[in-house]
């Protein structure tokens, strides 16, 4: 093998063909030669590397200087600058973009990234992008050096556990779908992340999607696959696009498919769109949904991997799960495990939503604690106002307050604080919260999402809401909080599936933290946070009114009413609390009493 | 109405097209259905009728899927269909008071069509982009970081 000590990367991306790319790669070969540089200076064609605006352009390794803007005659200089006397031509550097992404930006210095490793770095739609970030190097290797009960143990080595909420060890998984007897047996890939806020499956299918695939055919190949499924929701038409790119490329390198990588084991994908039902994440009903039935779930056992899909022994994954499997398996298990805490090993992505500074995706090591997630690395609250509570573990997970934000973050610490790791919705929230009205809230989101097989979940979740509903509307009474707390630990003992038995976490744990906020709405008809409206009154602040009769002008109710320059006078029997006067008072005078 | 154009062969047409794309078979009963929804508008009558003659499935079964899920719909929708996001990043950020201009505005309330069939108003669950919260989707397209002031010019665009 010949070795250069430089590599000339020049794109040759339909753009900046069109701008003579090609003449200058003429030009730049024969002054290397020349100059008596062709054999320390390789050039090749590539392509995406600057977004092709100021084309021709190339890319120069070791270093990674980026020149653009050149024509032919420049390569003379350039040459003899760059490669001769050593020094860069600064008149063709050109700074690299920085474009904003608003899900993910740049790491902090918490945070390490196994999963969104590739995540906005690589093209997505190109498999060999992939390929030149180490993809599809642990498949070659589990294919051509390890037993799948050597793959199985390397996973089980790791201590990964489920991502997507409960938390089962990944390789015992693989294991009881391995020992199944029965054939054909499946790899499911559940990609239908429906926790509201919670997108980080979403942006590692649509940013790194070979990651999850090469996960699943070694998942294939640990339990006996032949075929797998991703099953993804409608609302991710993108992630499901970018998946059946990367599914077609992989089949024609022949990663997927007969005899993948000329070995004797064969594995192939399809993607499959679910049509808008929270409960399809639930895994018996992603399955009866993938055999296109309704997306109701069973009774388990028997376990997927005894009857799983087709009632045939199923292994079915998280995207999450199945994207760390290629960097456990060609990094190590030692390598994992040596991040987290005891029992939870690795990292974990979450999303970071609601009140806080910096919102997106971040991916840390188990450990952190919440205040380092909401302070460090999301730094910290918007408007510098004041942390009230954060919601860990979607829809079925629980508010913690202040006094838990030195809780280190694995599956153990926030199941005991009374709710859960889930998928990995974060939401934070600051003092102008209601908590009486969050918990209505997602008891809304629940009982509508509630499948309706079992009468628990179906009849208890809408009475949970219509005694919520009657607390922020002002006519709560006290016996209610026992009536909700008998209700929710019924509900959550005697329901079918996890969306029952997590449905009444958010009101159990709001009940046990701020319950002080239900004394309020029930007892003194108030709402602290200032949001229930049957509990509010907008008033208008005498002396600061300015009598400019904007407010009354923009009233949709015709609630105001005032002379010119006097102070004017809600009606509260007539006001609908929409808050539109507030928004255009120009005067501050408007407050919530 | 989206829909009341399509005549019986149209029908036929959109559930031949979808059963030829995804095959004939039980368990490709959803993808057809989506396929069918999208291309209509919603499922009519005839296109069930045609769906299960095709897939030798009983209307039954049809109708107790089309009623499970979410984005199939067996009622004729608006000209344009207006998707809230209703999940709580979008709640807190302030869709509460955007989902109020949007009622307000169009003078309906969730679920509802208005009397000159141009909308139908549809609240959508999380659609994964929170960072731009609230969200909101007409037909295809997303607006995101939508303020209640904004409302009124955006949907202008569809008129």
């Amino acid at each position: 093998m010949k070795y250069y000590r430089s590599h000339v990367l020049v794109c040759v991306d339909p753009s900046c063909l069109k701008k003579g790319a090609h003449d200058v790669m003429d030009a730049l070969q024969d002054e290397l030669v020349a100059q008596g540089l062709i054999d320390e200076v390789q050039v090749l064609e590539t392509s995406r590397i600057g977004g092709c605006d100021d084309g021709p352009e190339l890319m120069v390794y070791p270093e990674g200087v980026h020149y653009s803007s050149l024509t032919p005659d420049d390569m003379a200089y350039l040459v003899e600058e760059h490669f001769l006397k050593g020094r860069v031509a600064q008149k063709f550097v050109t700074e690299e973009k920085s474009f904003i992404d608003e899900e993910l930006s740049a790491p902090t210095s918490k945070e390490i990234r196994v999963v969104l490793r590739n995540c906005g770095k690589i093209d997505p739609e190109n498999i060999e992008d992939y390929l030149a970030e180490d993809g599809y190097q642990a498949l070659g290797k589990v294919l051509t050096e390890l037993s799948p009960e050597q793959v199985i143990d390397e996973v089980l080595r790791s201590g990964l556990r489920g991502r997507g909420g409960a938390g089962f060890p990944t390789g015992k998984k693989w294991q009881f779908a391995r020992s199944s007897k029965g054939s054909p047996k499946y790899v499911i890939c559940n990609a239908d992340e429906g926790d509201p806020g919670a997108f980080m499956n979403r942006r590692v299918i649509e940013g790194d999607p070979h990651a999850v695939i090469e996960g699943m055919i070694i998942a294939a190949y640990a339990i006996g696959a032949s075929q797998g499924y991703v099953y993804c929701r409608a609302e991710y038409p993108i992630a499901v696009k970018t998946l059946r790119i990367a599914i077609e490329q992989a089949r024609n390198l022949g990663l997927l498919g007969k005899n993948i990588l000329g070995s004797d084991f064969s594995f192939d994908l399809e993607v499959r769109m679910g049509a808008g039902a929270f409960v399809c994440g639930e895994e018996t009903a992603l399955m009866a949904s993938i055999e296109g039935q309704r997306g109701e779930p069973r009774p388990r056992p028997p376990f997927p991997a005894v009857k799983g899909l087709f009632g045939k022994p199923s292994n079915i994954n998280n995207v999450e799960t199945y994207a760390n499997i290629p960097q456990i398996i060609f990094r190590g298990a030692d390598w994992y495990a040596s991040m987290g805490t005891e029992k939870s090993k690795g990292t974990k992505t979450f999303a970071l939503a609601g009140d806080v500074r910096h919102t997106g995706l971040i991916e840390i090591p188990f450990g952190l604690t919440l205040r380092e997630i909401v302070y460090d690395v999301g730094g910290g609250i918007k408007d510098d106002k004041k942390f009230k509570a954060i919601q860990t573990g979607g829809p079925m997970g629980g508010c913690l307050p202040e006094a838990y934000l030195d809780l280190p973050v694995d599956y153990e610490a926030l199941t005991q604080a009374g709710s859960m790791m889930g998928s990995g919705g974060l939401v934070i929230m600051d003092e102008e919260t209601c908590m009486v009205d969050i918990a209505r809230f997602f008891m809304d989101f629940t009982q509508d999402e509630s499948c309706g097989k079992c009468t628990p979940c179906r009849v208890g979740t809408r009475r949970l809401l219509e005694i919520l509903e009657r607390i922020c509307n002002g006519k709560g009474e006290i016996q209610d909080l026992d009536t909700l707390e008998q209700l929710c630990s019924e509900i959550k003992q005697d329901s079918l599936c996890g969306l029952g038995q997590g449905a009444p976490t958010p009101v159990i744990s709001t009940l046990k933290h701020f319950r002080d906020e239900y004394i309020e709405h029930i007892v003194n008809k108030r709402c602290p946070a200032k949001v229930c409206k049957a509990l509010i009154r907008y008033e208008i602040i005498d002396g600061v009114c300015t009598g400019c009769t904007v407010c009354a002008r923009n009233c949709p109710v015709n609630a105001i009413s005032g002379e010119r320059r006097t102070t004017h006078v809600i009606d509260p029997e007539v006001c609908i609390r929409c808050g539109i006067c507030m928004q255009v008072c120009n005067f501050n005078a408007i407050e919530i009493n | 109405m989206a829909g009341n154009d399509k005549d019986g062969k149209t029908i036929s047409n959109t559930v031949q097209a979808a059963v030829d794309r995804f095959g004939a078979s039980q368990d490709e009963l959803i993808p057809i259905m989506n396929e069918v929804n999208r291309e209509l508008g919603f499922l009519p009558s005839e296109a069930l009728d045609e769906i299960s003659h095709q897939l030798r499935v009983p209307r039954s079964r049809l109708f107790s899927v089309a009623s499970f899920y979410a984005m199939l719909s067996t009622k004729p929708r608006g000209k344009h269909v207006i998707q809230f996001c209703e999940s709580a990043p979008c709640h807190v950020a302030g869709g509460r008071e955007v989902w109020q201009a949007v009622m307000d505005h169009l003078n309906i309330k969730e679920n509802e069509t208005t009397s000159d069939g141009n909308w139908t108003l549809l609240t959508t669950s999380c659609l994964g982009i929170c960072s731009v919260g609230p969200v909101m989707v007409v037909d295809d397209d997303i607006y995101g970081n939508v303020d209640p002031a904004q409302v009124p010019a955006i949907l202008d665009k569809y008129r």
